[in-house]
């Protein structure tokens, strides 16, 4: 019965990855930029909930402390880099977010240093809940997967349901048609790339608690947040949903059926996922 | 012009270790050998139009297997240890570049990328080849015909000479296989890849075959660097090392060949020169790298050609016309 507290962990983590893939996807998708540095917003995130956790004592306070100072973030980011790489090639734009993770990596250092930190799970979310006679599960976890639900239907209404997501989607689509309809799209860059970096950052924050704080932990959920939207398909949130709860699958129950692989279990359903669809699940040719 | 150029650079390289430290002589090599790596990624890049961000797999994967058949007590033969990790590289990269090839654009990109953070955890996790901190190769391996030794590697000087003559090679081969057919059609993959499908060409076939051969000598630079350095570690196939080979390759100039050969001499001298700079060497590498793709985007060889061409022009003040023979003025 163990089954199912992985089953739990896989959506938890399936969820986190949602978090961050639908901000690398959504980037891609309306701004046509692949964004290097994605994983480094994750990474800051955890680091600024440790640090103002610690200076105001409520975890909760620290995330709404620390959100605005992403979105500034990803604000100023945007302007400064971003900006310049629209309609170059995806070479560059590579290269130039390469260099960004460069130096928010270093700059991560500089603040922090690179010892390994914990952030605290807050005391009202600690703790066990029965799931059966025998199990029990944390119930931070299942925090962390309300949450991600949350945010996740909070996408899904404003991509759906409102004008400004209308206005995204169909920016994903023709750029150019949009911009003829009299619609200044650039204002909107600033917004989308904003959200994308408060969305990783968000998730390195609720994720803190349970996988700890360390250098180099953007990196690590970068490449798998690639896996998740090449499986998926670049652009669409909801292959990014889809792949990231199969991979989410894909590493928990690897890590338990076959250990001394876990690690490749992502990239070898990747690799099967991308012989049946080269373009992704719900990529557009 | 470039030519002379290129030809000085060499005289250069040819002289330097009898003038040079011991210590900046190895360090050349180390160019040298990225060089190597430089033009094979740009053979992907700059010539077929495959942007791969998992370049070092291949480099990493050579030195492995080099460690994996070099004995920790004896020299292995040259003759097997080399054909042994080119094979086995290139074998790699026919698997990685099946699925790869099948893909293009942002999709190739992390594809590539993904394989090889595949295989960097293999053997970080490995702990019969080492783990994280990596495996030594004891001996290089030698060089003999029978009893004859024909090249002593362990002599600085020779081996020295060993990977210019290497790199020379590369770089002839490459050219040589540019100019072919088999050239022409991966270029024009690279400028418009329906075109060349439309043409009758199987594109699928030419661009994977081009990753091999890119995955074969990213090989034989990672069999050079294992000798060289003596250790190999998952660090070697990681994407920061191919993030690095990939500036080299821009810093260069992609699409030159000679362009990554001259980016690696100016990377590896940078790195240096930072690491002296600062602890935070890395910082100023990452704004060099942004300043290299916002102000230098075709390189250190795109800065040479423009040179070149100002130099080749004739000058403005136009010559009078053939009329002049005659004695006729130009003047109208």
């Amino acid at each position: 019965m163990t089954f199912l507290i992985q089953l739990l962990n896989s959506i938890q983590y399936g969820f986190l990855l949602f978090l961050v893939a639908s901000g690398l996807t959504l980037v891609f998708g309306i701004m046509g930029i692949i964004n290097l540095a994605h994983g480094a917003f994750y990474m800051f995130g955890a680091y600024l909930v440790y640090w103002l956790t610690g200076v105001v004592d409520n975890y909760f306070v620290g995330i709404l402390l620390g959100l605005p100072i992403m979105l500034v973030m990803g604000y100023v980011i945007e302007r400064l880099a971003i900006a310049r790489l629209y309609q170059r090639d995806h070479l560059y734009q590579v290269l130039l977010t390469y260099g960004l993770i460069l130096i928010l990596n270093e700059l991560q250092k500089i603040l922090w240093g690179s010892d390994f930190y914990s952030v605290p799970v807050p005391a009202v979310l600690d703790g066990s809940i029965a799931l059966t006679e025998t199990q029990v599960y944390p119930i931070y976890r299942l925090f962390i997967s309300v949450v991600c639900m949350l945010v996740a239907a909070g996408m899904y209404f404003v991509i759906a349901r409102t004008r400004l997501g209308m206005i995204i989607r169909a920016g994903s689509v023709n750029r150019e048609m949009v911009q003829s309809l009299g619609i200044n799209i650039n204002r909107f860059y600033a917004i989308v790339f904003s959200a994308g970096a408060a969305l990783a950052a968000f998730a390195g924050m609720i994720g803190a608690p349970v996988s700890s704080v360390y250098p180099g932990m953007g990196d690590q959920i970068l490449i798998i947040s690639f896996v998740v939207v090449v499986i998926g398909g670049i652009g669409s949130v909801k292959g990014a949903f889809v792949g990231a709860m199969i991979i989410g699958l894909a590493d928990t129950f690897g890590k338990v059926l076959i250990p001394d692989f876990a690690s490749m279990a992502v990239y070898a359903t990747m690799a099967l996922i991308l012989i049946w669809r080269p373009q992704g699940l719900f990529g557009r040719t | 012009m470039i030519r002379y150029f290129l030809m000085f650079n060499l005289l250069l390289l040819v002289a330097f270790p009898w003038v040079g430290e011991h210590f900046y002589v190895g360090l050349v090599m180390n160019m040298m050998i990225f060089g190597i790596l430089a033009m094979s990624l740009d053979l992907l890049i700059g010539y077929t139009g495959l942007v791969s961000l998992g370049h070092a797999a291949y480099y990493g994967l050579a030195g492995y297997l080099l460690a994996i058949i070099s004995p920790e007590s004896a020299a292995v033969s040259i003759w097997l240890a080399l054909p042994f990790c080119i094979l086995g590289t290139a074998l790699a990269a026919l698997i990685i570049g099946w699925f790869s090839v099948r893909t293009s654009g942002i999709y190739f990109i992390m594809i590539t990328l993904a394989f090889a953070q595949m295989l960097f955890y293999y053997f970080n996790e490995n702990t019969d080849l080492g783990g994280s901190d990596g495996i030594f190769i004891f001996f290089k391996p030698s060089v003999t015909l029978g009893s004859i030794t024909l090249l002593d590697l362990d002599n600085h000087t020779v081996f020295y000479y060993f990977i210019l003559a290497c790199m020379l090679l590369v770089y002839f081969l490459l050219r040589m296989l540019l100019a072919s057919p088999f050239g022409q059609v991966i270029q024009g993959i690279r400028a418009n890849e329906n075109r060349t499908r439309a043409l009758g060409y199987p594109t699928f076939y030419y661009k994977l075959v081009s990753f091999v051969i890119a995955g074969s000598i990213g090989g034989l630079a990672g069999f050079l660097e294992g000798m060289h350095g003596g250790i190999v570690s998952p660090g070697h196939l990681g994407w920061h090392e191919s993030g690095l080979i990939l500036m080299i390759v821009i810093l260069g100039g992609m699409g030159t060949l000679y362009g990554p050969i001259l980016g690696a001499f100016a990377m590896i001298f940078l790195q240096d020169w930072f690491q002296e700079l600062t602890v935070h060497w890395i910082l100023l590498m990452g704004f060099f790298v942004i300043a290299v793709v916002l102000f230098l985007p075709r390189g250190i060889a795109g800065l040479i050609e423009d040179l070149a061409a100002k130099l080749d022009k004739p000058a403005t003040d136009s010559k009078p016309l053939a009329t002049e023979k005659n004695g006729e003025s130009s003047d109208p």
